[in-house]
């Protein structure tokens, strides 16, 4: 049976997804692209990992337009004028996203809601704003049917903010992903408990370290994706990722992997990043005639490059020959301490790169700490994870993280499961969050342990949703497979539970 | 150099007081009650030894001195060890210095709003606790006492001037069922409560609702209300029988106290003028 039979006949595939996955069978036939032997030789072995970007980059991997330009001056291409009230603001919006390209072809990037909207919402009465508000996000949630959809908001309160938490908590939707961009000076206690409430029920906002952002990308930056950073007005052009544990098997010793191995796998990921970032400046249409570059809502000079990396923990484990994963990375200072000096020569390394086309960075790449997909299995934990099930408690995993979070401007995050009398005491989870922001951790991400909607290792899905597929049923939100995939290969709902006494780790 | 024996300290915790807490669990106790959920924290360890052979993980021995000594890095946590042992304690203590202590709370300190001390009982480390705080406040963080009353504070309220106050149980009402319950009396507990009131250093009040005892539950619930009025919070707790030594479940009731029945016990404690209870 053909590769293209196979897709349509698959009873799981909704129209839409039958048409991409049709999109991508296409590309695939190109082969004008192409890199050195050793590059295909470690993406074999697994040491190296496209993501199945696609032979054919025909847009960057993430755009992030600049929305307040649609407000200030409208779209000639799609013929909006600059909205004067609240439905006009939320219209233009919906059809402006149908039309943001991305590597899923859904908008990884919905705007600061909460700063483009208040103008329009202010004048509204609170009822009716709220009306409208619903209806908006019930179009993102059935119309960019994909978890990778993310907004924005804080870090001041708003009315908006606070209605779109109200909606967010009522309407339990998946899609869009949302972030609270935190700051202890601008972010009110109180507005930040309301989203540490609505985050508990809905795995919703995550809390964002807005200083550590800003200190990277200046005050316009957005969090796109999973948790993704990125700048407001630019993007990401690629985001391929070393295997880091596949890029160890042959390596003699930790001291032969840290000279030998890992630069040499540096090396055949950047080539990739190189060859792939110049054939989409150079040769894809985007730059060139796309109404987002010549209408101004990005320009090229944003986008870089997200250099990323998983599975560090299997990595400095199998380096070390630690077998039992509960005395590894996190929780054993010498792998830890591995994994920092792994950390350092990726990070010099991707430094003193020359990148093409990446003017407003200094000519180079960032570091991103990838989510995972669901293929990776047990391997390799995202990004620098400590493994799922063996986490310790809770202090000892920030103290962790927060070591590892300063690498990784365009994003990572962990993920942590609270049980469920958390719900009655967020005012006990905002000084964790604050005092870890303030220690070096970049993303906070949590949910109850009960909840539908779960975030998986970066995206959210509804585990009603998944059921629908193991019964061979259509899900409208792309993401619910990867979800069910990386349930049954890599246990990512399986993470350990936040006691309502986290007893210590020694 | 003074040393405390320490059963457990949690880095966070939501339960033991107003926000995010690192609690400290004290061993030994002045009371035995029939509800206590960690029994193994009443008695201070006997070396009686009958553990140490059960330690599937070779944790525990005895030291030269005949005393029973506990590997932490070897044990795997299995709870055999309480479980066998005799005496309502534990091998796994630690006699740990101020300064000892100091080490993991400072630690968790950047992560929370402060400390709570409980146990056990963990006023019997009075002198070792005034140190301790001393030194907690010093990083700017709140300490919080979780104790049964029975030390009387009007007598020595020297640990009340570095502390924010006192998490009191009171159990029940004074009478025969006090004296089944906690084998003791009330007296203590009640002066307790005026005296703290009256110093402004009552944080909080709580009182379990056994299933069934409609009497014993309301007469606890009255006294209560009666003193303390409105000045503080008073948490209405639900019995749970989890941890409970299985002897005193026949007695109490095997499964927890339902959440209706325990609202009718936080209204009439409203009732009787504590406007601030409620059920947990
Ligand atoms: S913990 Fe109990 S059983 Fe073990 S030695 Fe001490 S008193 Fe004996
Ligand atoms: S919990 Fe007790 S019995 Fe179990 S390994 Fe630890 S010391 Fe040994």
């Amino acid at each position: 049976m053909s590769d293209a039979l196979n897709i349509i006949q698959d009873p799981t595939l909704t129209y839409k997804q039958e048409l991409l996955a049709l999109a991508r069978l296409g590309e695939s036939t190109d082969d004008s692209l192409r890199y050195s032997d050793a590059y295909y030789e470690a993406k074999r072995k697994g040491a190296l990992c496209d993501l199945n970007e696609g032979v054919m980059p025909y847009r960057p991997r993430y755009i992030c337009p600049d929305y307040t330009l649609l407000f200030e001056k409208g779209c000639r291409f799609l013929e909006l004028d600059p909205p004067k009230d609240l439905l006009e603001a939320v219209n233009a919006l919906e059809i402006f996203y149908c039309h943001v390209p991305s590597i899923t072809s859904f908008p990884v990037y919905l705007g600061d809601l909460d700063k483009l909207l208040e103008p329009f919402v202010i004048r509204e009465d609170r009822a009716f704003a709220k009306k409208v508000l619903g209806l908006f996000l019930r179009n993102i949630d059935r119309v960019q049917t994909d978890s990778f959809v993310h907004a924005d908001i804080g870090p001041e309160d708003s009315v908006t903010g606070r209605l779109l938490l109200e909606l967010t908590e009522e309407m339990q939707l998946a899609i869009p992903n949302l972030t609270l961009r935190y700051d202890p000076e601008k972010t009110s206690d109180d507005f930040a408990l309301a989203c540490i409430r609505c985050m508990l029920k809905t795995a919703k906002p995550s809390f964002a370290n807005h200083r550590m952002f800003v200190r990277e990308w200046g005050e316009r930056y957005a969090i796109a994706s999973c948790y993704n950073g990125l700048s407001i007005g630019g993007g990401g052009y690629t985001l391929p990722r070393l295997r880091l544990y596949e890029c160890a098997l042959d390596a003699e010793s930790p001291e032969d992997f840290l000279a030998r191995e890992l630069p040499r796998h540096i090396d055949l990921q950047l080539e990739y990043m190189d060859k792939r970032v110049r054939f989409i400046v150079e040769q894809s249409n985007f730059f060139k005639t796309n109404f987002l570059v010549t209408e101004g809502f990005v320009k090229q000079e944003n986008f870089t490059g997200m250099f990323g990396v998983v599975g560090l923990a299997e990595c400095c484990n199998y380096l070390l020959g630690i077998e039992n994963k509960k005395k590894g990375f996190g929780m054993n200072t010498e792998a830890t301490d591995l994994g920092l000096r792994i950390m350092d020569v990726i990070d010099v390394r991707v430094k003193a790169h020359e990148a093409p086309y990446c003017e407003s960075y200094g000519h180079r790449y960032r570091l991103h700490a990838q989510v995972g997909i669901d293929s990776d299995g047990m391997d390799d934990s995202p990004g620098t994870r400590i493994p799922i099930g063996v986490e310790p408690p809770m202090l000892d995993q920030l103290e962790v993280n927060e070591k590892f979070h300063p690498y990784f401007p365009t994003g990572t995050g962990d993920i942590f499961k609270f049980e469920e009398t958390w719900l009655r005491t967020p005012e006990a989870i905002l000084p964790i969050i604050k005092a870890s922001l303030a220690r070096g951790l970049r993303y906070f991400s949590g949910y109850l342990e009960n909840n539908d909607v779960v975030r998986v290792t970066g995206y959210l899905v509804k585990k009603s949703e998944i059921e629908k597929l193991r019964a061979k049923k259509q899900s409208l939100n792309n993401v619910t497979v990867f979800g069910m995939g990386a349930q049954d290969g890599g246990h990512a709902l399986d993470r350990r539970v936040q006691q309502h006494d986290e007893s210590s780790g020694r | 150099m003074m040393r405390a024996p320490v059963a457990k300290i949690i880095p966070f915790s939501n339960v033991d007081g107003p926000g995010n807490r690192t609690s400290v669990f004290f061993q030994g106790c002045t009371f035995n009650c029939l509800f206590c959920h960690n029994p193994e924290t009443i008695h201070l360890c006997k070396s009686c030894g009958i553990c140490v052979e059960k330690c599937p993980a070779g944790a525990l021995s005895f030291d030269a001195s005949g005393t029973v000594v506990w590997n932490s890095t070897a044990c795997v946590g299995c709870d055999s060890c309480i479980h066998v042992c005799p005496h309502d304690s534990s091998p796994r203590v630690r006699w740990l210095t101020v300064e000892d202590l100091m080490k993991e709370i400072r630690r968790s300190a950047p992560y929370i709003d402060g400390i709570t001390t409980s146990g056990g009982e963990c006023t019997l480390q009075n002198e070792f606790l005034i140190e301790l705080f001393t030194e907690v406040r010093k990083l700017g963080k709140t300490c919080l006492i979780d104790s049964n009353g029975s030390f009387d504070f009007e007598a020595d309220p020297r640990i009340l001037t570095v502390s924010e106050g006192v998490m009191l149980d009171v159990k029940a009402a004074d009478g025969a069922w006090s004296n089944i319950l906690i084998s003791h009396t009330q007296e203590l507990v009640l002066k307790n409560l005026d005296y703290l009131l009256s110093v402004n250093k009552l944080h909080e009040v709580r009182t379990v609702i056994f299933p069934g005892r409609d009497t014993e539950n309301a007469e606890a619930v009255r006294t209560v209300a009666g003193h303390i009025g409105s000045a503080c919070p008073y948490k209405i707790i639900r019995y749970r029988p989890f941890g409970v030594r299985e002897r005193y479940q026949k007695l109490l009731g095997e499964f927890e106290t339902e959440t209706e029945y325990a609202e009718r016990f936080a209204r009439l404690a409203r009732e009787c003028g504590a406007a601030k209870a409620f059920v947990v």
